[in-house]
């Protein structure tokens, strides 16, 4: 099926129309909440949270023996809400630091989770079948419930972040100053985190618990990439997450049924990269350019200098010079004096040059670091 | 325990994990004074601080402001933590730290609007900041960054103002136009409590000193109690400073 059969599809077919859904919710959700996760510096939280989702399932499974969603989905959030609570315990109540416990706790619930698995496959049971779908994602087997699922997730995540966008965003920015305004940082904190289990939970059968964690950590930090500002991030994050879900599950189902989860995350990770590379404030590239255009600069205003310096020991200081007293100076180029004049620091006219006002100003102001900075 | 003070603290004590960071701490801090918190490192200083801001719970001791738990007290008290405390490549402006001021008396839900915009920005210029409002937060220096902290506490309009090492990294000409600041606020009334690093300045810029080393050395007036003999108590070694007077 090539991308375009599948364009069409996706408007003729209920099925690849339920799952593209499905996906796009689930990207909007995690890059939403994701950018929580990444800007509380908690980034390894999402990852530990859905390893401790594993057992959950299995457990889940082993009691029940349904292999329906929803109550797979209950054991994951029970375990997940489990693990996150051991996470914040061990870091409260022991030196360790959080990177320590996060690891600990991860090993241990996947360990465990994976140890349940073996088990449950070598159980007689017909029924085991699918339940290794959730270590690396299955997009194609949501059903129309599971999207309304996601989609009641969304909404009220959508909800809460507007509720206590304020508070939210100080508990992210300065924690202890949040405190001090009486705000309740541990209900925030919870809050905040349930959702993020939650988010988790949802995208487990399609993403998986191995890459979950890229789905909640890749479009934010693409997104914290374009913009200063909170708000946009969180949008901006939504968007990346979305569309990585629809163009993920467009690949996957275009060649031969790649496995869903990964396609998603590789997809994620192409707009991470460019993010890094192109984007206007941040990248890499045009970091490189500021970086040579200020070099440019400098060595102009070396010119300009050492112009103001001739043109100083007159009294008129737009009186003209010769341009090959500059030969002197190891700055001078044609360029850089055509330049200087579109800059109307200078005038030029018959092998002459003269220093304007704008010029001989900007050259006394060069080293005053208050008028320069960050310009 | 006196009722009129800004601050009363009685039999504070703290421990991170047995060890005691705080130990039985009697305060009484009367309305309207600069005060300022001296001792080495490691004395509790920012742990007093934040313990009355009941951001870190003492596992004896109460404090009271103006007579009352901080709980019910927190519109009357503005904080500025240590620079250091926060990430400054958080996604924000310059302007926006200032309106994270006017949350504690905006409810649920509700937005900062046009009146808390000006107020920010009125504090922005103030502390002399304007020009810098839509700067994002990462593109400040480092004394501009504390100003922007100092001009998000005003924002409050609180009674008694906490400060974590104000002048920590800030040039001279900031420390000047900071300490004019807390001047202007003690004239109007306000208490005015600072953890201070510079012993030479303590003269000249507070009347109320804290000697501070896991116990209280000495409080009191800058004029009676500073001295070599509490400066050597709190500081552990024969301490000189020439006072003027």
């Amino acid at each position: 099926m090539t991308i375009r059969e599948y364009i069409e599809l996706v408007f003729s077919d209920y099925t690849l129309r339920t799952i593209t859904l499905g996906t796009a919710i689930l990207g909007a959700v995690c890059g939403m909440l994701g950018s929580f996760a990444v800007l509380r510096k908690q980034s390894l939280l999402g990852d530990a949270i859905s390893h401790a989702a594993l057992p959950g399932i299995a457990i889940a499974f082993l009691i029940t023996g349904a292999k329906n969603g929803n109550t797979l989905l209950i054991g994951a959030l029970i375990s997940g809400l489990v693990g996150t609570f051991w996470i914040r315990g061990i870091i409260k109540k022991t030196q360790l630091k959080s990177d320590t416990a996060l690891g600990l706790i991860l090993s241990l619930f996947f360990g465990f989770g994976m140890l349940l698995l073996t088990f449950i496959q070598k159980m007689p049971n017909a029924n085991q079948a699918g339940l290794d779908k959730y270590l690396f994602g299955q997009a194609a087997t949501l059903v129309e419930a599971d999207v309304w699922l996601m989609g009641i997730v969304m909404t009220i995540s959508v909800l809460v972040l507007f509720a206590f966008w304020k508070e939210l965003k100080l508990l992210l920015f300065d924690v202890d100053y949040a405190k001090s305004l009486g705000i309740n940082t541990i209900f925030l904190d919870i809050l905040i985190t349930s959702f993020i289990v939650l988010a988790i939970v949802i995208g487990l059968q399609t993403v998986g618990v191995v890459l979950m964690s890229a789905m909640l950590l890749a479009p934010a930090a693409a997104a914290r990439q374009w913009t200063n500002s909170l708000g946009i991030m969180v949008l901006l994050a939504a968007i990346f997450g979305a569309f990585s879900g629809v163009l993920g599950t467009a690949v996957s189902a275009s060649s031969n049924n790649l496995s869903t989860g990964p396609v998603i995350v590789l997809i994620a990770a192409i707009f991470v990269v460019f993010s890094f590379i192109f984007s206007p404030g941040r990248g890499l590239l045009f970091k490189e350019i500021r970086y040579w255009k200020n070099r440019n600069d400098l060595q102009l205003f070396k010119t300009l200098a050492f112009m103001q310096n001739i043109a100083k020991t007159h009294e008129d200081i737009s009186h003209p010079h010769a341009i090959k007293i500059l030969n002197n100076f190891q700055g001078y180029t044609k360029r850089s004096l055509k330049k200087l004049e579109s800059r109307e620091y200078i005038t030029v006219a018959g092998g002459m040059w003269a220093m304007t006002q704008k010029g001989f100003d900007k050259a006394t102001n060069l080293y005053n670091q208050q008028e320069n900075t960050y310009d | 325990m006196r009722e009129d003070c800004a601050i009363a603290v009685d039999d504070l004590t703290v421990a991170y994990n047995y060890k005691p960071v705080l130990w039985d701490i009697d305060l009484a801090i009367p309305e309207g004074v600069l005060m300022a918190i001296v001792g080495p490192n490691g004395a509790g200083k920012s742990t007093l601080i934040k313990s009355i801001l009941d951001i870190i719970k003492p596992i004896a001791g109460s404090v009271r402001i103006f007579g009352k738990p901080y709980k019910q007290q927190h519109k009357e008290v503005a904080y500025v933590p240590q620079k250091g405390s926060v990430d400054w490549d958080f996604p924000t402006t310059a302007l926006d730290v200032v309106m994270m001021g006017t949350y504690g008396s905006l409810g649920w839900i509700k937005r900062p609007r046009q009146k808390q915009r000006k107020l920010a920005l009125e504090a922005l210029e103030k502390v002399g900041m304007l020009e810098f409002k839509s700067r994002q937060i990462s593109q400040l220096s480092g004394g501009q960054q504390q100003r922007i902290f100092l001009a998000r506490a005003l924002v409050q309009n609180a009674s008694i103002y906490l400060m974590d090492e104000p002048f920590q990294g800030v040039d001279a000409t900031t420390e000047k136009a900071i300490i004019n600041i807390l001047k202007e606020l003690r004239k109007a009334g306000k208490t005015v409590i600072v953890v201070h690093h510079d012993l030479q300045t303590v003269p000249e810029y507070f009347d109320w000193v804290t000697f501070l080393n896991v116990k209280k050395i000495a409080t009191g007036p800058v004029k009676d109690i500073f001295n070599d003999d509490n400066l050597t108590k709190t500081y552990g070694i024969n301490y000189k400073v020439s006072v003027q007077q």
